[in-house]
């Protein structure tokens, strides 16, 4: 019996691009050059991984986003997954974390599953909440924030390392696992792979596909408000001093003068 | 007056500071009424009704800890269902996130996580949050539902607020759901005898500059002569030179504390992700055109094998 395993991703602003918000204070996609979410490769490495271990498996990709998130599918179909589902509706625009869970939770049972792959957290928004909301709306076990995870006879176990204690977890399938940095480096795609990708079958579904009213999401639908952005103001330039043998002593000084000491 | 539900993170009934902290908040906006959940629950009272409960729910059950996060969803749902609350406050642990999360979606509501402030409004709770590595300052609110809100350690002082702080226990009916992941073992974390991380008051923290897992006992040394918390940057921790449970930046810790001592960091964006909203920033690093000199408030260019020594030993010096 097929293993179906459904990897939600995420296409995010480069980091080290210069993000701001636009003036209906949502992300400005358009002068950052977007790219699949880094923590979201160890999401698709790990069901690369589970699938290869699995009798017979299959891997699809899921991302909710405007026509350039393709680009992340493609990178995670290139990395090896079977196919991608993109959803893509111009009443998506603004869509907070509450609605992008709708969304993808309606998409994830249209495709049918028996795991559900997420990074830890995406790294634009990094709420780290997705995972629980989407374990929640699908009404299936949350295996989360795994630094270790194995899928065997129906059953999915790993290992959660939280602040205070390391935990070894086990649920049924169906179910949702969330995995960290840590479950391991996700594999470059081959030369042979991104070929392979360019033919793989990417399925465009918008919000009527999925049964979803359009004030459901988008900025209008949305959970939240922000009602303000403001740059933080550059940091007033401190005092640097060169060690030249006091170096120590004087960063003490300074701690005292702070108070900190 | 207004009830505000408060998540209490507790270890065996010691609360744990950033909860304290909440209640601070929470008295901002309304009476804070407490939800303590597991083994100890009970024995929170007294530190809880000092800082201002009114009243303090609580249940144990084995669900708490054979389970994973939904039995204490389905408990402070029961808690929200009794007390009908204007706002639901949780500490931004990784589990206080998940908890939230699945609250948030039962009640029909929104939910904003890692405030760092917050206010009363004319529509509700004000939430401060930094946004992009913490670049930008926003301000949110919640516009469908009760406002479920979780805040980072360190958004508030600790005040004495004595209240009643009446314990009343907590009816919970646990749903299909709660037994769906099961905890088969937990292995509690060696203590370092340092505060944690995410909690503590000064962080200081070393990174490739250090050079080697060896070398880290240099960089601790610093930490405990101020009493402060190590932490550790992505390559020194990819490099296998510290825990991974040490990582400040994008995909580790999100610090918050009131000064950050960075040794031998350069500052890659992924770092000051997890580091900006610190208040006192200071580096110690021998390249003078590191990008961690654009954020300082005080910065040494220099060795830090050198630097560090010297600091140490003058910091023992000075508290005699």
């Amino acid at each position: 019996m097929s293993l179906r395993i459904v990897v939600c991703v995420k296409y995010v602003p480069d980091a080290t691009g210069d993000r701001h918000f636009a003036d209906d204070l949502t992300v400005d996609r358009d002068d950052v050059d977007g790219l699949l979410s880094e923590l979201d490769e160890y999401a698709v490495e790990q069901a690369l991984q589970i699938a290869d271990e699995a009798d017979d498996a299959e891997i699809t990709v899921l991302t909710v986003g405007p026509e350039d998130a393709k680009d992340a599918l493609r990178k995670a179909l290139s990395m090896g997954a079977d196919k991608a589902i993109h959803v893509e509706d111009d009443d998506l625009h603004g869509t907070d974390v509450m609605g992008t869970s709708l969304v993808l939770a309606k998409a994830i049972e249209k495709a049918g599953y028996d795991l559900v792959i997420t990074g830890m957290a995406s790294t634009d928004g990094t709420m780290a909440v997705l995972p629980a909301i989407l374990a929640e709306r699908l009404g299936v076990p949350q295996v989360t924030l795994l630094s270790e995870v194995k899928v065997e006879d129906g059953t999915v176990t790993g290992r959660r390392d939280g602040d205070t204690a390391s935990e070894q977890l086990e649920a049924s399938l169906p179910a949702l696992v969330s995995v960290t940095d840590q479950s391991g480096e996700a594999r470059y795609p081959s030369f042979k792979g991104i070929m392979a990708a360019k033919k793989k079958p990417v399925e465009a579904w918008d919000l009527s596909d999925l049964e979803i009213e359009a004030d459901e999401v988008g900025l209008e639908g949305s959970w939240t408000t922000v009602d303000s952005a403001a740059q933080r103001p550059a940091r007033t330039a401190g005092t640097i001093v060169k060690d030249e043998g006091e170096g120590g002593k004087q960063l003490a000084g300074f701690l005292a003068e702070q108070k900190f000491i | 007056m207004a009830e505000v539900l408060v998540y209490v993170d507790h270890v065996d009934g010691a609360v744990r500071k950033p909860t304290l902290e909440l209640l601070t908040l929470a008295r901002r906006i309304g009476e804070p009424v407490a939800v303590a959940l597991g083994a100890g629950a009970a024995d929170t009272a007294a530190v809880l009704a000092e800082h201002g409960a009114v009243k303090v729910l609580t249940a144990d059950a084995p669900e708490f800890t054979e389970y994973l996060v939904v039995p204490k969803v389905d408990a402070l749902q029961a808690a929200y269902d009794a007390v009908s609350p204007v706002a639901v406050l949780v500490p931004s642990s990784a589990e206080g996130k998940e908890i939230a999360a699945r609250l948030a979606v039962r009640i029909g509501s929104g939910i904003i996580t890692d405030a760092v402030d917050l206010e009363a409004g004319d529509e509700g709770p004000v939430a401060t949050q930094a946004a992009f590595a913490a670049s930008f300052t926003t301000k949110s609110r919640v516009s469908k539902g009760t406002p479920v809100i979780t805040v980072k350690p360190n958004s508030a002082p600790v005040e004495a607020a004595p209240a009643a702080g009446a314990v009343e226990a907590l009816a919970v009916t646990f749903g299909a759901l709660a037994t769906g992941t099961k905890v088969v073992s937990r292995t509690p974390r060696e203590s370092t005898g340092r505060p944690e991380l995410t909690e503590a008051a000064i962080v200081v923290s070393g990174g490739r500059g250090v050079n080697g897992a060896e070398n880290f006992h240099i960089i601790e040394a610093l930490a405990d002569s101020l009493g402060a918390a190590v932490g550790a940057s992505r390559a020194a921790v990819d490099a296998g030179w510290y825990p991974h449970s040490n990582q400040v930046g994008q995909t580790g810790k999100s610090v918050s504390p009131q000064l950050y001592i960075a040794s031998g960091i350069s500052g890659a964006i992924q770092h000051r992700a997890g580091m900006q909203t610190s208040k006192t920033i200071v580096a110690i690093n021998k390249d003078s055109e590191a990008p961690i000199f654009d954020l300082v408030d005080y910065g040494v260019v220099g060795d830090l094998f050198a630097v560090v020594p010297q600091l140490t030993e003058e910091i023992q010096a000075r508290k005699g």
